[in-house]
């Protein structure tokens, strides 16, 4: 379980968070939505303690996350996985290599184990016999893919997910999206989904938070976010150019 | 007035905080030497980047900085001094001053250059948080086999550059002069001190591992996308080679 508490983050005179409270059960796939720019890829970024609050606090089972020192943290960092929005594969690797790093870096395995097991996780997501390709060779959707297999190689307990169908065509957005929800059911995993496409929302999660400037204003499953009263979660919700969110990004 | 020192204030205070960063960076690495075998396929893979790439640009340079410092000295001695003692005057300069400088300089433009450019493009690219989300350490990974290279490479490229720059020096002699090998070598060799080899050495492990070090700091300390990116190199490139003459001045210093 994952808990986050009080959580404040500014950067300079820019307020991102301010006093984030949120609970993450084991196994639930829970989806942050908001506006570009409203903190959700920096609170992600917070649970593994790549950016430190100004104030608050995150527990990752029950161990405060910024308060451990680095062999601690690593070994957290080592129940996570992350799926960063540009991937971030390593440019100078092959595909097999960026999957394989975890597993050369953290294990004692044999080149022979870590390619098998390669294998097996390029099959997972939907990519086998890619290993021998290079990044630049790769489309937007492959990238998330073999982002995906990265992230999951070392068989976490938690998957992060910032923005993971931002950029792909509807049909590759889709089989990203049956692909979280199959991973997720397939190796019990606990998954965070950072996201504004809504059509994403409606087929992953199991529960739904909203952040609005700094704070989250909405806690649910999909339908009551579809009955929520609240205007701004409806405007979002619709997409809808008339209501209390104005086109023009807020200053904070 | 007074948002004039408070402008000055405030730049002294990140130029200080700063250079702590830097120590702190290198504190870091350096207490991850004992690794070094363990992560010996990076040391070896930037050793080879770092040396063995830089070698045609070093020999290159080497040749024509002896060959020029042949044509000046004898110039200098021209109708006051024996041109005997040309192959001494020549390589005394090229151990002392500028194997080392000159090898630094270029490794500053080639090598610190392209620590920041790719370590900065890691770092917009998320690639860096990419590393400390799968818990390695872009310090150990990155970082330590590029400082350590540089701080081993540079001193060896000086080696071979002192070695050419002597040899670029007697052609020069050669051909203008007819100067005899054995006189010129024989004045080398005379007034050969391995002092002079090693405070060259000296200068060039300092050298080697400020832009090694500098580089990685100011890529790690990138923002702002392809232009920030840009502007990494630059900086890189002239902290670089303004840490590699303030400490050519105080290495001499204190070594003469």
């Amino acid at each position: 379980m994952i808990k986050i508490h009080n959580l404040h983050k500014s950067f300079d005179e820019k307020v991102v968070l301010r006093g984030v409270d949120l609970d993450v059960f084991d196994g639930e796939r829970l989806v942050i939505i908001g506006r570009s720019g409203c903190g959700k890829s920096v609170l992600l970024k917070h649970i593994l303690n790549l950016m430190q609050p100004d104030k608050g606090y995150i527990l990752v089972d029950n161990i405060a996350i910024r308060k451990v020192g680095q062999k601690d943290l690593f070994f957290l960092r080592k129940q996570f996985g992350f799926l960063f929005q540009g991937a971030a594969l390593f440019d100078s690797m092959s595909v097999a290599e960026n999957v394989a790093l975890p597993l050369v870096e953290h294990t004692d395995l044999s080149p022979a184990e870590i390619e098998r097991k390669v294998a097996e996780k390029l099959e997972l997501v939907g990519l086998p016999g890619t290993q021998d390709l290079r990044p630049a060779e790769l489309s937007g959707g492959m990238k998330k893919r073999i982002g995906l297999a990265r992230a999951i190689v070392m068989d976490p307990k938690y998957v992060l997910y910032d923005e993971p169908t931002t950029g792909l065509d509807p049909i590759m957005a889709a089989s990203i999206d049956k692909l979280i929800i199959d991973l997720s059911n397939q190796l019990k995993l606990t998954s965070i989904v950072v996201t504004h496409d809504m059509q994403s929302v409606e087929k992953v999660a199991t529960r739904v938070v909203m952040l609005h400037v700094g704070k989250i204003i909405f806690n649910g499953d999909v339908q009551a976010l579809h009955q929520s009263d609240n205007a701004v979660v409806n405007q979002f919700v619709s997409g809808s150019i008339e209501g209390p969110i104005q086109p023009k990004p807020v200053k904070y | 007035m007074i948002e004039q020192i408070s402008g000055f204030g405030s730049r002294a205070i990140r130029f200080i905080q700063q250079t702590g960063e830097v120590f702190i960076m290198l504190g870091k690495t350096v207490n991850y030497f004992g690794q070094l075998w363990k992560n010996r396929s990076l040391v070896f893979y930037q050793m080879y980047e770092i040396g063995v790439k830089s070698l045609p640009l070093v020999i290159f340079v080497g040749i024509f900085a002896g060959a020029v410092a042949s044509v000046q000295t004898a110039y200098q001695l021209q109708g006051f001094i024996s041109f005997n003692y040309l192959g001494a005057a020549t390589s005394v300069a090229i151990f002392i001053e500028l194997g080392p400088v000159l090898t630094a300089l270029v490794a500053a433009g080639r090598i610190g250059a392209s620590i920041a450019a790719e370590i900065g493009t890691m770092k917009v690219t998320e690639q860096i948080d990419a590393l400390e989300s799968l818990a390695i350490d872009p310090i150990r990974y990155l970082a330590l086999p590029r400082i350590f290279s540089g701080f081993v490479m540079i001193p060896v490229l000086t080696i071979i550059a002192d070695l050419v720059g002597i040899l670029g020096a007697y052609f020069v002699a050669y051909m203008n002069l007819d100067l005899p090998p054995e006189i010129f070598f024989g004045s080398v060799k005379d007034f050969f001190t391995i002092m002079n080899v090693m405070s060259g050495l000296i200068k060039a492990f300092v050298f080697g591992g400020t832009t090694a070090i500098i580089g990685c700091y100011v890529g790690f300390n990138t923002s702002g996308g392809a232009e920030g990116v840009g502007q990494s190199t630059i900086r890189a490139f002239v902290l670089s080679s303004a840490l590699i003459l303030l400490n050519d001045y105080l290495i001499s210093v204190i070594l003469f």
